[in-house]
């Protein structure tokens, strides 16, 4: 279409801009994510993080701008995406257990009416496994705690089997243990030449844990590798003055 | 008393007090509590009348309000114990109580003076003929009754009226402030009773939810201030009144019915026409605010690329339509708007280029 | 009468038979999708939308000339229902009112119109006798077997649907977002589920009545709950819930003088869920009770060998 399309990243998102309610959650943004590239999106509470994710994934609909996925759009390339959403956002009361929980990541595969088989079950079994949880599978997920349920969402889109990984906040309200093992899967994944886009928090782990970052506040701040991206100036810039007490770690 | 009077009368008096009451009810996020406690209220008043073997008297009256708020406590009860949701507590509790009532009176009271249906709907027609002493004359019984209702309503709001709003719009500064949240949501809860006791004659069970929720509904799209809202909610509901008699009368079919149509006419209209929150000016004013926003858009797309390596492709007058996913037209349209604000210009090349008015104009937006 | 003659009844009296039957039917099919609607927290829909069906019923019987059906009846009550559905969506996303109330709104405006029609039928000669003023309260006790068999077929499509849509319905419950991202369309899932709630409704009209319905779509859902941590045996113990108080409150009607069967069905279904609310093997009081009593025996014990922990930042 135009030379501006990086054909090479994973997701490409050019002049992105988003509105909710006409109020503008997202300005005029461009990022490229690059294969391969575990990404950290950071920004202050209302930077638009989670609606950017949202955008990428189709659920809300852009003013202006495009989102590409491997240059073509989410609908065509949308087996190739697996989400993680925020822990808060369902409802843990819901009968159901952890093993189903994570089933759930064959449905868009199976499609409409057919049902999960035995080979999914296994599959499912599996990707528990992977985040150390195959001993819970059965249990409710409201006997889970906040970390092991965050496995359980992890699990489920691995079971998505898919080439990017959206993750929105997935180290909020974990354990150590948790923590720990998020981080390992992520670097796994990096390491099968899979990509990762994860909104984060906390400043203070950013570098140890990402290779890269985009940082956001409405507008795009910088984006890129972390060593030349993730400065004092450019969290400033998103952050205002009062961040200094929060990025002391950054100065030597 | 002229018996139309008396009946647009009586059924205005009820749509005052549920125009008193119901904006509360409505912000307060109870207004399915109402339509639960008007079925319960059939059980009150079948516990009334074998208690009192009356259907019109006060400790009758009362003792039947009892069960509106019995409905109240068990709904928070059950809710309490944290094994289901609140809309889920309420639907279970009021049929269990509207079903007791209707079985006593199947069962026990069927010659009494209570016919199901009427419960439900109401027979405001007989009302006129219904007089009892009051004042040296005959007056409507339902007058009396509905008329002393309205006034314990209006005392109430009265007074209470600064703590009500306090309740209504910062419960978490009421609450602390003491019992106030918990005194006045139990008070509220009982004259919801009360009105629905004592208007169950005229309207029924399921209209009075009708005089309660709709005038306040109606009017919370017009209106930003409380008292407004209760005044239009008043206006609203006598203007149902008068005019869902007459429509009643003219092609002959159930009055309370009509008035509670009327009233859901009114709201459509309102909800269409409200000049501020309705329908259609909502979507004006969306497609104000989408022109206003995609010409700020534009301005901020040329200030983020001007000067940079692509700004030949991303904001040439040609191509600026595909990085912004938007139509030929539609773009064509925009860049017009911009520059008849004399936000853009188009350079040499066909570039879009700012004025210092459109710089100004990202630069704030983006602030 | 004796237990004996009440089975022997069940099986060869037309009319107990017919009412049994229709109540049961019923039982399945709310209780089927109530589950749906208490997971959705959409309890309150089913009565908003049982009062909105009145004017439907009372336009289709109008419209309807001499096929007076109670299958064109209650196709009028669920175009009506769905129409109110559509209202309460549009007011609570375009407007500040919240959903509580517009669903107060369409109920009661629908409810009100509907009687409006329903006095004008009754009042005109001939046309309103008809049984109309029977979905009001429901009159099980005078269903034909060609209701039994409008339900029937009703139920089973409903039912059918469930059973072929359920890992679709369950995701919309548990997570519509996640639904979106995996490329189904929520709106679609979204409509065909709030239809089934619809026809659960029509099919109560005519046994518990407007009034009643709320706590069939409710009460068996939330029943169930207390007895199961999965969702399909969720539906299957709330179907169950809801078919046994169907047959009890219709039996219980049948055997004793002037009792009506709807509010009867309505608290046996109250009676069972109280008992599941207190006994509920899973997250009943009782069972809740006594683990944290256990539990805090337990800790009585330990809280001497409890070592310095330390404390657990949180996670912001």
């Amino acid at each position: 279409m135009t030379a501006s399309v990086d054909t090479t990243a994973a997701i490409s998102v050019n002049d992105l801009t988003l509105a909710y309610r006409e109020k503008p959650v997202l300005w005029d943004i461009d990022l490229a994510v690059p294969r391969g590239s575990l990404m950290a999106v950071v920004g202050p509470n209302g930077a638009g993080k989670s609606t950017l994710i949202k955008a990428i994934l189709g659920l809300l609909k852009p003013a202006s701008g495009t989102i590409r996925v491997y240059g073509k759009p989410y609908q065509e390339q949308r087996r190739l995406v697996a989400y993680v959403p925020q822990r808060g956002t369902v409802d843990w009361d819901f009968p159901t257990d952890a093993l189903d929980v994570v089933l759930m990541g064959s449905y868009g595969r199976l499609g409409w009416v057919r049902r999960p088989t035995k080979s999914d079950r296994d599959a499912a079994m599996e990707c528990l496994g992977k985040v150390g949880m195959a001993s819970f599978a059965d249990r409710q997920i409201s006997q889970l705690s906040g970390g092991q349920q965050q496995r359980v969402f992890l699990a489920r889109a691995l079971l998505q089997n898919a080439d990017i990984y959206l993750m929105d906040e997935p180290f909020v309200g974990v354990d150590a243990t948790t923590e720990h093992a998020i981080l390992t899967l992520m670097r796994e994944l990096q390491s099968q030449g899979k990509t990762l886009v994860v909104v984060h928090h906390d400043l203070e782990t950013v570098s140890e844990y990402f290779d890269s970052v985009a940082i956001l506040n409405v507008q795009l701040i910088a984006a890129g590798p972390m060593n030349t991206t993730f400065t004092a100036d450019n969290l400033r810039q998103a952050y205002g003055p009062r961040v200094a007490s929060k990025i002391a770690f950054l100065k030597p | 008393m002229d018996s139309a009077l008396t009946i647009i009368l009586i059924c205005s008096l009820v749509a005052v007090s549920g125009a008193l009451l119901g904006p509360f009810l409505l912000l307060r996020r109870m207004s399915l509590m109402t339509d639960a406690i008007s079925h319960s209220i059939l059980f009150g008043i079948v516990i009334g009348f074998l208690l009192f073997n009356t259907l019109d008297s006060l400790p009758m009256i009362l003792a039947a309000s009892a069960i509106g708020i019995l409905t109240v406590v068990l709904t928070e009860m059950l809710f309490k114990t944290g094994l289901v949701r609140e809309d889920a507590a309420i639907g279970m509790v009021f049929p269990a109580l509207f079903s007791i009532g209707v079985i006593i009176i199947s069962r026990f009271l069927s010659n009494v003076h209570i016919d199901i249906d009427t419960a439900l709907v109401g027979e405001v027609i007989w009302a006129p003929f219904d007089t009892i002493p009051f004042l040296g004359g005959e007056v409507a019984r339902g007058l009396v009754i509905t008329g002393a209702i309205a006034l314990v309503n209006l005392a109430f709001v009265g007074v209470f009226y600064k703590e009500l709003k306090l309740v209504t719009f910062d419960s978490a500064l009421a609450s602390s402030l003491g019992f106030w949240s918990g005194g006045l949501t139990f008070a509220l809860m009982t004259l919801v009773s009360v009105t629905a006791v004592g208007a169950f004659d005229a309207v029924g069970a399921v209209l009075l939810v009708g005089f309660m929720i709709v005038p306040a509904a109606a009017a919370y799209l017009l209106t930003e201030r409380l008292s407004v809202m209760i005044g239009l909610s008043l206006v609203i509901g006598v203007l149902g009144c008068v005019i869902g008699y007459y429509a009643a009368l003219a092609i002959d079919t159930s009055i309370s019915g009509m008035m509670v149509t009327v009233l859901g006419v009114i709201f459509a209209l309102v909800l269409i026409f409200a000049p501020q929150r309705g329908l259609l000016a909502g979507m004006l004013r969306r497609r104000r605010q989408q022109w206003e926003f995609a010409a700020r858009l534009l301005v901020i797309h040329v200030l983020n690329h001007e000067g940079q390596p692509n700004e030949g492709d991303e904001l040439a007058l040609a191509t600026v339509n595909q990085h912004l996913n938007w139509s030929p037209a539609y773009a064509e349209q925009i860049v017009q708007r911009a520059r008849q604000r004399g936000w853009l210009d188009v350079a040499s090349g066909r570039l879009l280029a700012l004025t210092p008015d459109g710089r100004q104009i990202a630069r704030e937006t983006l602030a | 009468m004796d237990i004996g003659t009440l089975i022997r009844d069940i099986f060869l009296d037309y009319t107990l038979r017919t009412v049994v039957l229709g109540s049961v039917i019923l039982g399945i099919t709310s209780g089927v999708l109530g589950c749906f609607a208490l997971l959705r927290r959409q309890s309150m829909l089913g009565d908003a939308l049982s009062h909105a069906a009145l004017p439907g019923i009372c336009i289709a019987f109008l419209l309807a000339g001499e096929n007076k059906s109670p299958f064109v009846l209650l196709m009028g009550a669920a175009a009506a229902a769905w129409i109110g559905a559509i209202i309460i969506t549009v007011i609570t996303r375009s407007t500040r009112i919240k959903e509580d109330a517009a669903m107060g709104v369409v109920l009661v405006s629908f409810f009100g119109f509907g009687y409006v029609i329903l006095s004008l039928l009754q009042s005109s000669a001939g046309a309103g006798q008809a049984g109309l003023d029977k979905y009001l309260f429901g009159r099980a006790s005078s269903m034909l077997q060609s209701d039994v068999e409008t339900m029937v077929l009703l139920s089973a499509i409903s039912l059918g649907l469930v059973v072929a849509f359920f890992k679709e319905f369950k995701l919309l419950a548990f997570n519509p977002e996640y639904l979106r991202t995996i490329g189904f369309s929520f709106r679609r899932i979204d409509i065909l589920l709030t239809t089934l709630i619809v026809i659960s409704i029509v099919i109560g009209l005519q046994t518990v009545g407007v009034v009643l319905m709320s706590a069939m779509l409710t009460a068996p859902a939330a029943a169930a709950r207390q007895w199961t941590n999965k969702l399909s045996h969720m539906i299957v113990i709330a179907a169950g819930i809801g078919a046994v108080s169907g047959a009890l409150g219709a039996v219980i009607s049948a055997s004793a003088q002037r009792v009506p069967t709807g509010p009867t069905i309505v608290i046996a279904l109250t009676l069972i869920t109280l008992f599941s609310l207190a006994f509920g093997s899973a997250r009943g009081l009782v069972w809740t009770l006594v683990r944290t009593s256990r539990t805090r025996s337990a800790i009585q014990h330990h809280t001497l060998a409890v070592p310095d922990i330390e404390p657990v930042s949180g996670g912001d």
